[in-house]
């Protein structure tokens, strides 16, 4: 383990920012901390950083205690959420500056700020001010500011979070591809998840100062620990009356987390669901969004509303049509625990999913009429 | 925009404002300068090369050098307080430094006589250093009575200006720095010192004209004509004492502190520019 934090708290005043916290992250891993605005990522960070005292549990880096350890002894490079580039330095001296603090030779510094300049794709760019530069631009500058000292440890604070969409999209990768050819452990924090997904080796989930889940994206994502984590993840939409939907009893479950993917709809005279039509429910159209790649229909199933993707494939439907709806499964919750629940008479069925398997991916199945 | 911008409305706002800056700011300046040469060359430079008045220039920009150089100093120090570390009692420090501007300098003045003078509760501390040094500084009636004075008047001009600008600017740059090894002398002047520049060299102007103009803290602790007397207290007596030739005297020194006035107000002219040009930056980032 390169980073441990055990049982870390923090308060500001009688608000507790940080509870509990526990995690690790491992030599070369790329990690993000995900959550909510003000869940306490930035406070996380800043205290693996130093700029933030923990009240209470270790931080270990390297196996080494830091918490009394001053920032700048710590070995760690940090991007801000603004970036903070020194913005009355060009971008040589922007790079350089943690070397010349350091009393670095002449030489070693100009050599190490050209390597970056072009790991960085900066080059040329040296004599401009940071006000001088792109989105892109600057964020590539303080990414090369926090590497120049050779850090154990990255952070980033929403590195992406001041670019806009498509720039972002690019750097995503580009970040991700640079992390892992210089094969230095970083952490980023991201409220969005998607860039978690798509940039992180692992997903640290913050909520309220708590760490709710740490894994892989996609244990994340199939398997949430929490009922905070099945609500954030994915395209939740919240259930209160879930008893109302076929192959599904309430119990003593507070409500269900269904996700797009857990729905099917089809018309009554498609011959691929045939066999477990008798499963089905009808449901309304209420309202179709295009989204690019696929519609989204709003359906109102006994009463119930469910969300459900649409491939564009398919046949055209209309709003007020009335479709034959199925739930794969979804995610009951009571109180902070969920738990994943499949259709009940799809599974006497076909207790396997063998069946599921082909409606879903046979030749006409889930992107057949 | 809720004005409308009818072209009639804007001639006749133009013209009122240009007026009125005009009779009431600029004409009674110009009045001052024709007024101190009416009797002359001549006698404009015997007025102003009188012991009295070369000392109370002196005494002047005695008061003001070191009253700028104390203000920068502790502007700076506050400015850094205030808007970098938090601590309990920031607000009331932030009120206190604040209190010149809602004190009468006269006001001032008298409580620096309540303090340093004989039955003052500060004078004993006063006789036990001049004693323990061998000195006979007096402070009230006295040269430092005077720089005092002028240092409790002119004290917030320089953080009201700086602290703004450091809010503005946030304390990121130097968690950087100070991420990356930069020690606090480091930090202040590659990072805190370029953020405030402008804004600093602002305040003491504003702090220096403030210092060359003040009349009621220092005519409370300045009684002694020619020697603690400073210009405008000199301005004053020539003033008072009537005669023809002391009027026009009056307003040939008066004029030095014109002349004064209109370098500043060029100074500080450019300054704000460049401050405005340093903020509107930092805003675009
Ligand atoms: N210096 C501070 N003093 C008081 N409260 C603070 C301080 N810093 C953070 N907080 C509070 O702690 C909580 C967590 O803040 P933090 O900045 O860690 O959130 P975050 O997860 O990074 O949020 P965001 O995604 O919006 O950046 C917030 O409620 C915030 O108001
Ligand atoms: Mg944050």
């Amino acid at each position: 383990m390169y980073l441990e934090m055990r049982n870390i708290n923090k308060s500001f005043g009688s608000f507790r920012a940080s509870e509990d916290v526990n995690f690790s992250v491992e030599k070369g891993e790329l990690a993000a901390l995900l959550g909510p605005s003000g869940s306490g990522k930035t406070t996380i960070l800043r205290m693996i950083a130093g700029l933030e005292r923990a009240d209470s549990g270790d931080i270990l880096i390297d196996g080494k205690r830091v918490n009394d350890i001053p920032a700048s002894m710590r070995g760690i490079g940090f991007v801000f959420q603004n970036y903070a580039l020194f913005r009355y330095m060009t971008v040589y001296d922007n790079i350089a500056f943690g070397l010349t603090v350091k009393k670095a030779p002449a030489d070693a510094v100009k050599n190490r700020v050209h390597e970056l300049l072009r790991l960085t794709e900066l080059e040329g760019l040296e004599k401009r001010f940071p006000n001088e530069l792109s989105g892109g631009q600057r964020q590539r500058v303080a990414f090369a500011r926090a590497l120049a000292p050779e850090p154990g440890l990255l952070l980033l604070d929403e590195p992406f979070a001041a670019l806009d969409a498509k720039v972002r999209k690019d750097l995503r990768q580009w970040l991700r591809d640079m992390i892992h050819r210089v094969g230095i452990t970083s952490i980023f924090v991201t409220h969005d998840q998607d860039e978690a997904v798509e940039v992180a080796d692992s997903i640290i989930v913050t909520n309220k100062g708590r760490v709710e889940q740490v894994g892989r994206a996609y244990k994340i994502y199939k398997e949430p620990e929490t009922a905070f984590v099945s609500q954030f993840i994915g395209e939740p939409v919240i259930v209160e009356d879930f008893g109302k939907l076929n192959g599904y009893e309430k119990g003593d479950f507070d409500r269900a987390i269904i996700r797009p993917e857990f729905v099917e709809a089809f018309k009554s005279d498609n011959a691929h669901f045939k066999d477990i039509i008798t499963y089905s429910q009808k449901g309304v159209i209420k309202d179709i969004v295009f989204k690019g790649s696929a519609l989204e229909l709003r359906l109102n199933v006994n009463g119930v509303e469910v969300v459900t993707h649409r491939s564009l494939e398919r046949r055209p439907v209309e709003v007020g049509e009335e479709m034959n709806v199925i739930i794969y499964r979804l995610f009951a919750v009571k109180d902070n625990t969920t738990e994943l629940m499949q259709n009940s008479y799809l599974l006497k069925d076909d207790p396997t999913g063998e069946k599921l398997e082909k409606y879903l991916y046979s030749d006409g199945g889930y992107f057949a009429g | 925009m809720g004005y409308k911008k009818k072209k009639s409305t804007r001639f006749l706002m133009i013209t009122v404002s240009t007026l009125f800056v005009g009779l009431m700011l600029f004409l009674p300046l110009v009045m001052v300068i024709i007024n101190s040469l009416k009797k002359g060359f001549e006698f404009y430079l015997q007025a102003v090369s009188t012991k009295t008045v070369i000392s109370a220039l002196k005494v002047t920009l005695l008061a003001t050098v070191i009253t700028v150089i104390v203000n920068t100093v502790f502007g700076i120090f506050a400015s850094i307080l205030l808007t970098r570390f938090s601590f309990k009692g920031k607000q009331l420090l932030q009120t206190l430094i604040d209190i010149p501007f809602s004190v009468s300098p006269v006001i001032a003045g008298l409580a620096f006589i309540m303090m340093f003078g004989r039955m003052g509760w500060a004078a004993p501390f006063v006789d036990a250093v001049n004693n323990a040094f061998g000195w006979d500084i007096k402070i009230v009636f006295a040269v430092p009575g005077v720089v005092l004075a002028t240092i409790f008047v002119t004290f917030p001009f320089v953080s009201r200006e700086v602290i703004p600008v450091l809010n503005a600017a946030g304390s990121d740059e130097e968690d950087a720095a100070a991420l990356m090894g930069a020690g606090m002398f480091t930090i202040f002047r590659r990072i805190t010192f370029p953020h405030m520049k402008w804004a600093l060299l602002y305040g003491m102007v504003l702090c220096t004209a403030r210092a060359l103009g003040e009349f009621g803290a220092v005519n409370a602790l300045s009684k002694t004509r020619g020697e603690t007397f400073t210009l405008p207290l000199e301005i004053d007596a020539l003033y008072l004492s009537g005669s023809a030739d002391s009027i026009t005297a009056a307003f040939a020194v008066s004029s030095i502190l014109v002349l004064f006035t209109v370098v500043l107000l060029v100074i500080r002219c450019v300054l704000e520019n460049r401050s405005k040009k340093a903020q509107e930056e930092q805003k675009r980032r």
